[in-house]
């Protein structure tokens, strides 16, 4: 546990160092950025009376912010990032952090204090419980801070420590609280790094979940990423995902996987640059072989040739099944693979990750329909789909998209044969992470979530797929023609669709061929037998 | 012997740029058929495309020169002496007979060749190019035609008629060299000049 924490210490401490030096590089705020030596904002906050302080905790500053900004906090509760619920209007789920089940650390509810560490608001301890209704309970901070220095503490449900705090526990490295004041009085428009500090952690820790997102985006080369680098157009995460009072747009559970409206006029489209086509148009390329094929391709599936490109690896397979084995003396287990990623932790199981990964495709309409607590399994046909894909070559309304598809082991209760929730974080008698037993761990669950559990146990493989739509390379790092149009193609099995230079029929080319042979025989016999009777007629 | 001139200057030109053409098109098209690897895709694709344009510019001048010259007509068939030429190279070749077709500037092609070349002209070519018209076109076919017809069809016709037209270019360029010398049936392919037998 604690090599556990040391490694995720590493990466916190790295990851904040690495903020406070770029922060004011490549805060990828380019929605305030100077343009061209002018700073385009109307106010300095650093001026306003209200953001002075002092402040003792974090919701203070929030109640400073409100008193201009007099909407901001309702409008936050109107959102995702506040609710963790969404209504999928094509599959009719309740989704959202709060409903489902992810092939990483399994549901936020019983973990809360960690897992709603992210959570965009204070004090979200209980998830059977909406969240905290107060005012002044909508964290402002961990988007619109601009120094770096504000971090939501891992433990403490949303809010920033503010004592010195030992993190990880063990370690003996102190965390200092966070200075208010200063944070307050630099307040500005997200960055990069503001969005990232949770998306870019996923899963528990840099690059885990996505593949796509990961801290090496908060200062990207160009060859990483085109338009967040500083080198290129050093796009800050809402300049695709437009905001339109604090709701922000491009959503993972209904995405908009083929963008008829093209370019986004003001007044005539949908307000959302969160796709290709809203800056691209619909004809993107100068080649017109190229735009033909924009009707069965999205633009990620050539453009983003491979995933977690910027030297951090992403989980790419879990398998929580060998999870709880101690050494001889009681103590966890960390065994590290040949990058000194983590491959075995007791708390955790079997790791393995991945760098420069090739993306899975498959066809996709945008909408992705969840296996949910209490959906029936197919534990007979294992692996079970944590999340399916809609989409078909026929519907005119998908396209072929690049995927990370995450693959591990999750548990199932055997009896009601259902995916289970697992309590895996907290300093109690029951969490997996601190006793690993999952008989502990699992009843816990169920008892504190209420949801149903007969008490048996196994595990089953489990898929999970993650659309691909970050990194994206330069032109000509984008994925060659004859990485598809060939035998062994990258969309090698996908139906729907003919390939030349994969694709074609094998009797044709054989008929084809032999003729094309029987016509070199006749040829060569013929001419063999005019060399030897002209021999004879000189004779 | 007389010497006539059996291939203008443009019948020529079209003969062998036809000839390069082809060449192309058939290495490129099946490398993008994936019978090979030894190009990037792109690359054959972009040449394969270039040179098909070329050809159908080079077929319109071609056809205005057949119609206006009233060439058109050397492919007339007839079955009048082609069991005697196909016995000639079946057979005549062999023993040193001497070949039963007497050509003339009007008459140039023996009935073997009218048959030949009009199979080249009215059934390989036309195939290959509505085909492969159909095909660069594909994203741009009328909602009734692409009701109708499959990519993958066009593609396997497309393909047939290549095979096709490879077998032609074969027998083609061997029986080229089946004249009285190697080079007695090219050579006035490419000067335009022939001596014939004075009948």
């Amino acid at each position: 546990m604690n090599n556990k924490r040391a490694l995720r210490m590493l990466f916190s401490l790295k990851w904040l160092v690495l903020v406070a030096s770029l922060v004011f590089a490549a805060n990828g705020s380019a929605s305030i950025a100077p343009v061209n030596g002018k700073s385009t904002t109307t106010a300095d906050h650093s001026k306003f009376k209200a953001l002075q302080g002092p402040f003792d905790r974090a919701e203070d500053v929030t109640a400073a912010c409100l008193t201009c900004h007099t909407e901001a906090g309702e409008q936050i509760r109107q959102t995702t990032h506040w609710t963790w619920l969404y209504e999928h209007d094509e599959t009719g789920q309740t989704l959202g952090k709060t409903k489902v089940i992810n092939s990483f650390c399994g549901m936020t509810i019983t973990n809360e204090p960690r897992c709603t560490s992210c959570h965009v608001g204070y004090g979200w301890n209980d998830m059977r419980e909406p969240p905290p209704q107060a005012e002044n309970a909508v964290d402002c901070l961990v988007c619109h801070d601009t120094t770096g220095e504000y971090w939501k503490f891992p433990t403490l449900a949303g809010h920033p420590t503010y004592i010195p705090r030992e993190w990880p526990k063990g370690s003996g490295k102190m965390v200092q609280p966070p200075d208010l004041e200063r944070i307050a009085r630099n307040v500005g428009a997200s960055g990069r790094a503001n969005c990232g500090s949770c998306h870019f952690h996923g899963g528990g820790a840099d690059g885990v979940k996505h593949g796509d997102l990961d801290t090496s985006l908060i200062n990207p080369p160009k060859s990483l990423d085109v338009h967040m680098s500083p080198e290129g157009l050093n796009f800050g995460c809402s300049d695709c995902h437009t905001t339109m009072g604090h709701a922000v747009s491009g959503s993972r559970y209904q995405a908009n996987a083929r963008d008829t409206l093209g370019i986004d006029v003001p007044g005539h489209t949908d307000f959302s640059r969160a796709s290709c086509e809203s800056c691209h148009g619909l004809a993107p390329h100068d080649k017109p072989k190229l735009n033909d094929h924009v009707d069965k391709l999205a633009c990620q599936t050539c453009h983003i040739p491979a995933f977690a490109r910027g030297g951090v690896p992403t989980k790419t397979w879990w398998d929580w099944s060998t999870a709880g084995r101690l050494d001889e003396n009681g103590q966890p287990i960390k065994q590290l693979d040949d990058h000194g990623h983590p491959s075995y932790l007791s708390e955790k199981g079997d790791f393995r990750h991945g760098e420069n990964v090739v993306p899975e495709y498959a066809w996709f309409d945008g909408t992705v329909k969840y296996t949910l607590a209490g959906d029936p399994l197919d534990i007979e046909n294992p692996p079970v789909a944590i999340n399916r894909l809609e989409g078909s070559p026929d519907n005119g309304e998908s396209r072929i998209w690049p995927f990370k598809v995450m693959r591990g082991k999750q548990p199932f209760d055997t009896e009601g044969q259902t995916l289970l929730a697992t309590h895996v974080f907290g300093a109690d008698d029951t969490s997996l992470w601190s006793n690993f037993s999952w008989e502990k761990a699992l009843q816990a669950a169920s008892d504190l979530s209420g949801m149903p559990y007969s008490g048996e146990f196994s595990f089953i493989e489990t898929t999970m797929h993650w659309p691909i739509t970050h990194m994206v390379a330069p032109a000509e790092q984008a994925v060659k023609c004859g990485s598809c149009h060939k035998a062994e193609s990258r969309l090698a099995g996908l139906g729907g669709i003919y390939m030349p230079g994969h694709n074609g029929s094998v009797w044709l080319d054989r008929i084809g061929w032999l003729l094309v042979a029987a016509t070199l025989f006749g040829v060569l016999v013929h001419a063999m037998a005019r060399v030897v009777f002209s021999g004879r007629k000189d004779q | 012997m007389s010497r006539v001139l059996m291939f203008k200057r443009f019948e020529r030109f079209w003969h062998w740029t036809q000839a390069l053409l082809i060449f192309v098109l058939l290495f490129t098209g099946f490398a993008i058929h994936g019978s090979y690897d030894v190009m990037r895709f792109s690359t054959a694709v972009q040449v394969h495309t270039m040179a098909a344009w070329a050809l159908i510019v080079l077929w319109i001048f071609a056809i205005f020169w057949h119609f206006t010259t009233g060439e058109w007509r050397q492919y007339i068939p007839t079955r009048d002496g082609l069991f005697a030429v196909m016995h000639y190279y079946l057979v005549g070749t062999f023993t040193g007979a001497a070949h039963p077709y007497k050509k003339t500037s009007r008459a140039k092609h023996n009935p073997l060749q009218r048959l030949a070349y009009l199979f080249f002209k009215l059934i390989i070519s036309p195939i290959i190019w509505a085909s492969g018209l159909l095909y660069l076109f594909y994203n741009d076919w009328p909602a009734t035609l692409a009701g109708a017809l499959q990519l993958e069809t066009v593609a396997l016709v497309h393909t047939g008629a290549a095979f096709a037209m490879l077998v032609f270019v074969i027998a083609h360029v061997y029986m080229a060299t089946m004249g009285k010398t190697l080079t007695s049936y090219i050579k006035p392919m490419i000067t335009g000049y022939e001596d014939l037998d004075s009948h």
